[in-house]
């Protein structure tokens, strides 16, 4: 557990940051100069604050009387721009660490194997693409045995192509090592592959703390993940193949059938995106959609209503000229369709 | 002809000493200049303006004076000469103190390159070496040291090719004693002024001028070589 609190002033950005990340990858989202690289920066003792407190696991890293060095921290740290020794080949920026960190060093030959360093260990960093530069980066900083990894935009200067090919190893991070993580985003996707917490930043200040659930189903945050981004995130588990090559899961909000292909564990977790959820008053019939699920009005913002079924959330987009239409308040019970969900590893 | 028949048995004396002078001064100074050079390109402290002066009055200061002033500190009756003197060090009219002539006169062009250097090494590499867990004594040893070898060498060379040609400050200080202080230029200013010096004078000059373009091109060699190691390029 990351616990977070401290001040500090910039010229122009005075940064007020409180948060507490809990296990697994918190992400910080927010537009660029709103003070997340500054943030990670103090928790990795690269800026300090002017005043605050910030602990790891209960070990403090910053209060009024104690100042670690980045170096006592034990906090690895993916920079935007890899930071990869030029003079020293892959292999040797790997070892670095090795020297005051030996438990580390002992899973080189893991860490080379998951990442697929293997065939850049004799080159020197300025002959790497982007990708392979940040997957270097990526093993050296795991090999120096944080206790946190840091990762500041590790994506932001790859093209897409190179995103998608680095994706799937921050994917085993968080499901493999279960390394805590701070990652710090302006990418909706990349958030939502990522984190299980989302910290919302703006102006210097966290304005929303909380699982990603539960910022993508409330309708006054969702939007700032963007207006297309909108929607919930519900889990789900396989229950099994329908004859025709549909896949059956149950979710907390009831039974729902999914185009294939199976997916790769029983547990997953299902986006439903805001606009592509109806809802009717009655239950209805003579639809092509297959998924209804009976739901409960908790919430309306504007355009997005927010629903709930048993007790996970989900929102859907509608027009004001609907809400009046179908009489939505707060308690109303109906019915979501459900047009389509995409599927996304648990 | 025996090819050291070519200079004769003196101008081979002040040649030999010219290089003993030049890479004693060059290399006793060396440290002392990447930690100056470190201290003004990397942190602001009171006395900061005052250390950059300092090291570069040698290069605006005529070298007659910088040479007097050494003969009146270093000389065996001044402040620092006679607290020398006990303990066997002796500067004044021997060639360790051409010696200490040339350095102190080559330092501000030694110290100016290595600084160049260390302003050119990005201070985020250094940062991620500490997130790694070094030590700031290893991260200068192994990542910005290994960056500013190319400025260091080539502030070793320019300092050896200055050392090898000073003339004032190092004639003031310890005078023109023929196997003791007589350096290349001073053989060369000694030459002219015999009737019969002139050839000898300009073997000198040739000489001098061959150690010079040596010292430039090996430099430049080795320079970019490292740079191209550095930037990956091999």
């Amino acid at each position: 557990m990351l616990q977070v609190d401290f001040r500090r002033d910039f010229p122009g950005l005075a940064l007020e940051v409180a948060f507490q990340a809990p296990v697994g990858v918190t992400a910080l989202f927010g537009p660029s100069g709103c003070g997340k690289t500054s943030t990670v920066n103090a928790v990795a003792g690269l800026l300090r604050p002017d005043a605050g407190r910030i602990a790891l696991d209960g070990r403090v890293l910053y209060d009024a009387t104690t100042d670690l060095p980045p170096q006592a921290r034990r906090i690895g740290y993916v920079f935007q721009d890899a930071r990869l020794f030029p003079h020293l080949t892959v292999a040797a920026n790997l070892r670095y660490p090795a020297r005051w960190r030996r438990g580390a060093a002992r899973d080189f030959d893991r860490i080379v194997e998951m990442l697929a360093l293997g065939p850049l260990l004799k080159r020197r960093p300025a002959t790497l693409s982007g990708g392979e530069r940040q997957r270097t980066a990526i093993g050296r900083a795991l090999l120096s045995d944080p206790a946190l990894l840091v990762m500041d935009e590790p994506l932001a200067a790859l093209d897409d192509a190179r995103k998608a090919e680095i994706m799937p190893w921050l994917e085993r991070l968080r499901d493999e090592i279960r390394l805590p993580m701070l990652y710090v985003s302006h990418s909706v996707p990349e958030v939502l592959r990522l984190a299980n917490t989302v910290v919302l930043m703006d102006r210097g200040r966290v304005s929303h703390a909380g699982p990603l659930a539960g910022i993508l189903a409330d309708p006054a945050l969702a939007p700032r993940l963007g207006a297309r981004e909108a929607g919930a995130l519900i889990r789900a588990r396989v229950e099994g193949v329908e004859p025709d090559g549909m896949i059956r899961v149950a979710t907390a909000a009831g039974p729902m059938l999914l185009p294939g292909p199976l997916p790769q564990g029983p547990e997953m977790r299902l986006r439903i995106l805001a606009h592509e959820v109806i809802l009717s008053r009655h239950v209805p019939q003579g639809l092509s959609a297959l998924n209804v699920l009976p739901v409960r009005v908790t919430r309306i913002d504007g355009g997005l209503v927010q629903l709930a079924a048993s007790d996970e959330r989900m929102l859907a987009q509608v027009t004001e000229r609907s809400v009046k239409a179908l009489e939505l308040q707060p308690g109303l019970a109906c019915h979501a369709i459900v047009k389509s969900v995409s599927v996304l590893p648990s | 002809m025996n090819p050291t028949d070519w200079l004769g048995p003196q101008e081979w004396q002040a040649v030999r000493l010219s290089l003993r002078v030049a890479s004693v001064a060059t290399l006793a100074s060396l440290p002392l200049a990447v930690a100056v050079a470190w201290l003004l390109a990397r942190r602001r402290f009171p006395g900061h303006g005052l250390l950059s002066g300092l090291v570069h009055l040698p290069l605006i200061l005529p070298p007659v004076v910088t040479g007097y002033l050494l003969l009146v500190s270093f000389g065996t009756q001044g402040p620092i000469g006679s607290l020398l003197k006990p303990l066997g060090i002796v500067f004044a009219f021997r060639w360790t103190g051409a010696a200490l002539a040339c350095g102190i006169m080559s330092f501000p062009l030694v110290v100016r390159a290595i600084r160049l250097g260390f302003e050119a090494v990005d201070p985020k590499l250094e940062q991620a070496a500490a997130t790694l867990g070094a030590s700031r004594a290893w991260t200068f040893l192994t990542v910005t040291l290994p960056l500013i070898l190319p400025a260091i060498l080539a502030g070793a060379t320019l300092g050896f090719a200055k050392a090898m040609g000073e003339f004032g400050a190092t004639i003031t200080f310890v005078s023109n004693i023929p196997g003791q202080t007589q350096t290349l230029p001073s053989a060369i200013y000694a030459l002219l002024q015999t009737p019969t010096g002139d050839a000898a004078a300009l073997r000198l000059v040739v000489v001098s001028v061959v150690i010079a373009m040596a010292a430039v091109l090996v430099s430049e060699g080795l320079a970019r070589r490292m740079a191209a190691r550095i930037a990956g390029a091999r």
